[in-house]
């Protein structure tokens, strides 16, 4: 048996909608007989009519929804059609559930699933990755899985989380990553992972850019490089000290993001190594983001804007040379 | 004068049932709330307030009726102006001089301060300053209880004229109508938006209108007038407890006071402080309750005088409250603190 990124993140779903009677999937398309843009939720309404809702294009007032909800006890999931999308519910996102347990000590624990990042096509409205706005903001947690088995057990673990959880997950690797099996239990929330072991480099990564991360490693490799790969799995809260251990064992640093350059988890992580973790460096720490225009609809341009696999490398084999 | 005084004080038999059943409890949260305000305004004044204060003066009729129909269980999301309406659904005193004066105590524990405030476990919605975001949260908390297979219950979310004209209002008001949560949106058109006049904030007729093309049953009010927005708000209420679709209800006033205190409003032309929506809904109870003989003069001053003392006692156990302190603070905007501690 094989399963997808996307089929992770159904069963996941299906999973919850099963298991809690508290949660309720609220989204444009989610329900039906359509089940979802991308189909993330097929097959659930028919099996949950009462808690897989369609709702009208109004993402201030879904997520504003999901938030009273929410108070009153219950867990829903927001999907957002694109995460492009979810500019229009930046103000309940940020300034509503963000807010709402330091203000009033009261949770707010909503799940806002933001289909992310470039495909091919899709232009500068389909394609972004908001991770590091939300993690800017104080009271969320920011997941961003990069595999199928954790697009499964971070979701079901967003679902538990007290506090609101944006859940960002890659519209490249919905279809392109398989796994034989779902875990029954992934890593603790926050915890970075190494995802490849080496001694030369580390690569610092998250979601689609931790498995172009990977490629790059796997081309180094046939080079004689070996390049350690780090899985953040989450970019808020940032695990600081899987990076430091890392970068310890590497002596170089190199971060790669595919949202835009200005500021971001990229930049995060290099400025917390370069505080904390100075003496460790051999060489100045860099990083790798896309390009600092809008996301472009060709795919000639699409792919020269955004990291991929042999950029990384190139990167990586600049830093190495250094 | 003289002679309707002592025959109300040889008799508290009334001489005249009041225009409404609970008018005369309605009137003495609104003597409460001016009270209150008149004392945040002057505590502000002499320096002691913080920030701003942010009073419903003129507004007090509506907004008491707006708390006043809810029972337990049914929420209330209570905006800049509706101190009235907030004592009459239940908030302590206490919570309003403690958000004011910046108590470690008091529910929003300095960490928000004047009328962003709640106490959503009790179904008391704590605003944020973003006009209209609290419509869609209002109507969430209505699912939750419908999920959970509650029965008999409401939720009343308060707006202005100018929240009105938000995307976030309309979105809230179309996404109501679609869940067919019972809710009333109680609107009160106080013809200023800071200082921004009615003609540069929307251009239909009449903004009760609008009900129709959300699903909404829409109603209009004269906000000067208790015993209309206590018959008006308290029906709106009823129908929506009943399962009717959601309920608008529109109410004209004039906001007696600046946005803030740090406003005088002298963009306000006089001219329009002449106009009938621009009496004070206060002064007009009293003078019904005076000319109807519903109290003595003697009782309307005791009201008075134990508004005053309740206001006083608020302020002063307030002020004796410590203030949080930045160095003891818990900076951690994470419930789930142990989660994030223990990797950042």
């Amino acid at each position: 048996m094989s399963i997808t990124y996307l089929e992770a993140i159904r069963e996941a779903q299906a999973k919850l909608l099963r298991d809690d009677e508290r949660v309720f999937i609220y989204g444009q398309d989610v329900g039906g007989t359509f089940g979802g843009a991308f189909k993330a939720t097929k097959g659930l309404a028919k099996e949950f009519p009462a808690r897989v809702l369609n709702t009208p294009i109004s993402e201030d007032a879904i997520v504003g929804t999901a938030i009273g909800a929410a108070m009153q006890g219950m867990r829903p999931i927001v999907e957002m059609q694109f995460a492009d999308f979810s500019s229009i519910a930046l103000n309940q996102i940020l300034n509503n559930a963000g807010t709402h347990y330091w203000r009033t000590n009261v949770p707010v624990p909503i799940t806002v699933r933001l289909p992310s990042g470039g495909t091919k096509g899709s232009g500068p409205f389909h394609s972004q990755s908001m991770e590091s706005i939300y993690a800017h903001y104080p009271g969320l947690i920011v997941m961003t899985p990069a595999t199928v088995e954790d697009a499964y057990t971070m979701l079901i673990e967003a679902v538990a989380i007290d506090d609101p959880v944006i859940y960002c997950e890659h519209k490249y690797l919905y279809y392109h990553l398989k796994a034989d099996k779902l875990p029954e239990k992934g890593l603790p929330t926050g915890r970075a992972r190494i995802a490849r072991e080496g001694r030369d480099l580390t690569i610092v990564s998250y979601s689609a850019m931790m498995q172009e991360s990977l490629g790059a490693a796997e081309e180094l490799a046939r080079e004689g490089f070996e390049i350690e790969v780090v899985d953040l799995r989450t970019v808020k809260p940032l695990d600081t000290d899987t990076v430091l251990a890392s970068v310890a064992r590497t002596g170089r640093l190199l971060c790669v993001g595919e949202s835009f350059p200005w500021g971001g988890a990229t930049a995060e992580v290099i400025a917390r190594v370069t505080n904390q973790g100075f003496h460790l460096l051999d060489a100045a720490p860099q990083r790798l983001n896309a390009k600092d225009t809008p996301i472009p609809y060709h795919p000639n341009l699409w792919s020269a804007h955004r990291p991929n696999a042999k950029k990384i490398a190139a990167k990586a084999r600049a830093l190495l040379r250094e | 004068m003289l002679q309707t005084a002592q025959r109300s004080a040889k008799s508290k038999t009334k001489k005249a049932a009041p225009p409404h059943d609970r008018f005369l409890e309605a009137f003495r949260w609104m003597l409460l709330a001016r009270t209150l305000e008149e004392k945040l305004v002057s505590l502000y004044r002499g320096g002691l307030i913080t920030g701003g204060v942010y009073i419903g003066k003129g507004q007090e009729a509506v907004s008491v009726a707006c708390g006043l129909f809810l029972q337990e269980g049914d929420i209330f999301a209570p905006l800049i102006r509706d101190q009235a309406g907030r004592s009459a659904f239940g908030e302590p005193l206490i919570d309003v001089t403690r958000t004011y004066l910046g108590s470690r105590l008091g529910p929003m524990r300095g960490r928000d301060g004047n009328i962003h405030r709640g106490h959503p476990r009790n179904n008391e919605l704590a605003m944020i300053s973003h006009l209209g975001a609290m419509v869609s949260v209002t109507v969430g908390a209505l699912m939750a209880k419908r999920f959970r297979g509650e029965k008999n219950f409401v939720g009343l979310a308060c707006i202005g004229e100018g929240g009105m004209q938000t995307g976030a209002f309309h979105e809230g008001m179309n996404i109501a109508a679609v869940e067919q949560v019972p809710l009333v949106i109680v609107a009160t058109n106080n013809h200023y938006a800071y200082s921004t006049p009615n003609d540069r904030e929307f251009a239909c007729h009449d903004l009760v209108d609008r009900a129709i093309g959300y699903g909404f049953e829409g109603y209009t009010v004269d906000g000067t007038d208790l015993a209309a927005c206590l018959d008006v708000i308290g029906s709106a209420v009823k129908r929506a407890r009943a399962g009717r679709p959601p309920q608008l209800v529109v109410a004209s006033v004039l906001r007696l006071s600046g946005h803030g205190e740090h406003d005088d409003a002298s963009y306000v032309p006089e001219e329009v402080k002449r106009e009938p929506f621009a009496r004070d809904c206060l002064k007009v109870a009293e003078q019904t309750i005076l000319d109807l003989e519903l109290l003595d003069a003697e009782t309307l001053a005791e009201w008075r005088k134990e508004a005053a003392a309740q206001v006083d006692e608020a302020v002063a156990a307030a002020q004796k409250e410590p203030a949080p302190e930045g160095d003891k603070e818990d900076w951690c905007a994470y419930s789930m603190r142990d989660l994030v501690n223990s990797v950042e």
